[in-house]
């Protein structure tokens, strides 16, 4: 166990080192979500509905549960369907090192990216569109552990997505493709309120809508409640929802990892 | 003389298709060993079944007293594998990734001592990237020996490499097997099984079809040796005397005198024809 924290430490700083070598990763992957809420932000000002809730503050709630999803998801999931294709994996597999290592260095690595990211999109809010941050701690405790939950969540989701691509060429097109729907159904660019009721109840199944209703909990603060579908912003049921998938992406990776290509076993 | 690894009527089959058809294999502790064989013979999925990537359909396997179907981490501290297509990492230095790697053993060598026996020690701060294939192969080595293993499995580790580089290849394959450790090799360079292997086996449609050494493989010893020379040619049991006759009979040299026994290529060549 120690072993396995230990070595999953080290493989997380290697995992960093790397992802931040590839300097037109680093670049996309962080600058996606905040031009798309500076893009936002820029072109759709003003209240909504008379509740003295910006336009910018609902984007800045949703592209940070995107953006941290992105992170935690796509560029993980992506990331692992290399690893599996270029021999990483099958390497890693033929040394003693405990194989729930490698999990715990990308799922740590995801996290420090992930703060990156909330960081980088949390200080454009503030600067550019005025986000007020919230003053008291039970908010700070709802962004973390939103936080924490979400981005792990997505990220045992995007370990299981990993198996579908065929080989690394059309992993970035079969892996963004879900996260991208996700996004369009989750509230995230259109307002839950303007999509029939079947499209959010499939976005009420992944993690993303709840993880989004959890930060706008934190950002839009009571004002923005009934602005919910349900008037609340649900919090127990976020928890629940982002915990069952927190249980259910870790089973599905242990039932579905690979550790080589497809057929070659 | 121990046995490192003990195989016995094993068998794999992809679909329709049988890739090993009960193959038996003894190979010793300490000893260098080659396994030869046609692209498709089998040689891969048996060498990844002994490394435990694979699972076999029936046959008995033992690799340093385990059986790789169910290996352990302690097993595999003792095992190296040096892949044949491996292209991770390519944005760490040489030194990051030898010594990130000794992390998983429990008792590794040293990594710059590592670094220098495959020869990099001048490239230890270079992004792996940025390396030759060559020099690619040796970090793959490195990797492959950085645990202390028994036992090593390169998969045709010289492809690619120029004359220069497979010698140095070959010095250090020596090195580890004057330490006493095991090796097994497959390769597709006669030349190369010749110079590093103390036996080989020839593998051909999912057996092995020829074992032996390099110089007795096949019956090579013992082949009729080929004579030419300037005004004929002649092939014989008993070189030695009909080059004497020859010599009487030209009165001292022999002009254009060839005495060639069949190459290991032409043993090989004739042994998977064979079995086709």
């Amino acid at each position: 166990m120690t072993a396995t924290l230990s070595i999953g430490f080290a493989r997380a700083a290697l995992e960093t080192k790397l992802f931040f070598r590839q300097r037109d990763a680093v670049i996309f992957t962080f600058s996606f979500p905040i031009i798309l809420l500076a893009l936002f932000g820029s072109i759709f000002s003003g209240d909504l509905e008379g509740t003295g809730i910006t336009v910018a503050q609902l984007y800045s709630a949703g592209l940070i549960g995107a953006g941290v999803m992105g992170v935690a998801f796509q560029t993980l999931g992506i990331g692992i369907a290399i690893d599996r294709d270029d021999g990483t994996l099958k390497r890693l597999a033929g040394t003693p090192m405990p194989r729930a290592a490698y999990f715990v260095g990308k799922l740590l690595s995801s996290l420090v990216l992930g703060l990156i990211e909330v960081a980088l999109l949390l200080a454009i809010a503030v600067f550019l569109f005025d986000l007020e941050l919230p003053t008291d701690v039970t908010r700070w405790v709802t962004l973390v552990w939103v936080l924490t939950l979400g981005l792990a969540g997505a990220a045992l989701l995007g370990i299981a997505v990993s198996n579908l691509p065929r080989n690394a060429k059309s992993a970035a097109a079969v892996i963004s493709m879900p996260y991208v729907i996700l996004q369009f159904i989750s509230g995230v660019y259109i307002p839950f309120t303007e999509l029939p009721s079947w499209l959010n109840n499939v976005a009420a199944i992944f993690p993303l809508k709840w993880m989004c209703q959890g930060l706008r909990s934190v950002f839009l603060g009571d004002a923005g409640a009934s602005l919910e579908l349900t008037g609340s912003y649900e919090l127990p049921k976020v928890a629940l929802v982002l915990g069952l998938w927190l249980v259910g992406g870790l089973v599905l990776c242990l039932l579905t990892f690979r550790w080589t290509n497809r057929g070659e076993s | 003389m121990t046995t490192a690894i003990h195989v016995r009527g094993l068998t794999k089959r992809y679909g329709e298709v049988q890739a090993v058809g009960g193959l038996d294999l003894d190979i010793r502790t300490g000893e260098v060993f080659a396994i030869l064989g046609p692209n498709g013979a089998g040689k891969s999925t048996t060498v990844e079944i002994l490394e435990g990537y694979r699972k076999r359909d029936a046959g008995e396997v033992t690799v340093l007293g385990v059986d790789p179907g169910h290996a352990t981490s302690a097993w595999r501290a003792k095992v190296g594998i040096v892949l044949q297509t491996a292209n991770d990492a390519a944005e760490l230095t040489v030194r990051e990734t030898v010594r990130h790697f000794a992390r998983y053993y429990p008792n590794s060598r040293d990594p710059e001592e590592v670094i220098a026996q495959v020869g990099l020690t001048e490239k230890a701060g270079a992004r792996i990237r940025q390396l030759s294939g060559g020099q690619r192969r040796r970090v793959d080595v490195a990797l492959g020996i950085i645990g202390r293993p028994e036992l090593v499995f390169l998969d045709e580790p010289t492809t690619g490499f120029d004359p220069e580089a497979r010698r140095q290849f070959w010095d250090l394959i020596r090195m580890l097997a004057a330490e006493g450790t095991t090796i097994v090799l497959t390769t597709h360079y006669l030349d190369e099984a010749e110079a590093l292997a103390d036996r080989v086996a020839v593998i051909a449609k999912g057996r092995i079809v020829a074992e032996g050494t390099p110089s007795t493989l096949g019956g090579r010893a013992t082949a009729s040796a080929r004579i030419t020379w300037a005004d004929g040619y002649a092939e014989t049991d008993t070189p030695t005397a009909f080059v004497r006759t020859l010599s009487d009979k030209y009165d001292g040299e022999i002009p254009g005198l060839q005495v060639v026994r069949p190459s290991l290529e032409d043993i090989y060549l004739d042994l998977i024809g064979d079995a086709r």
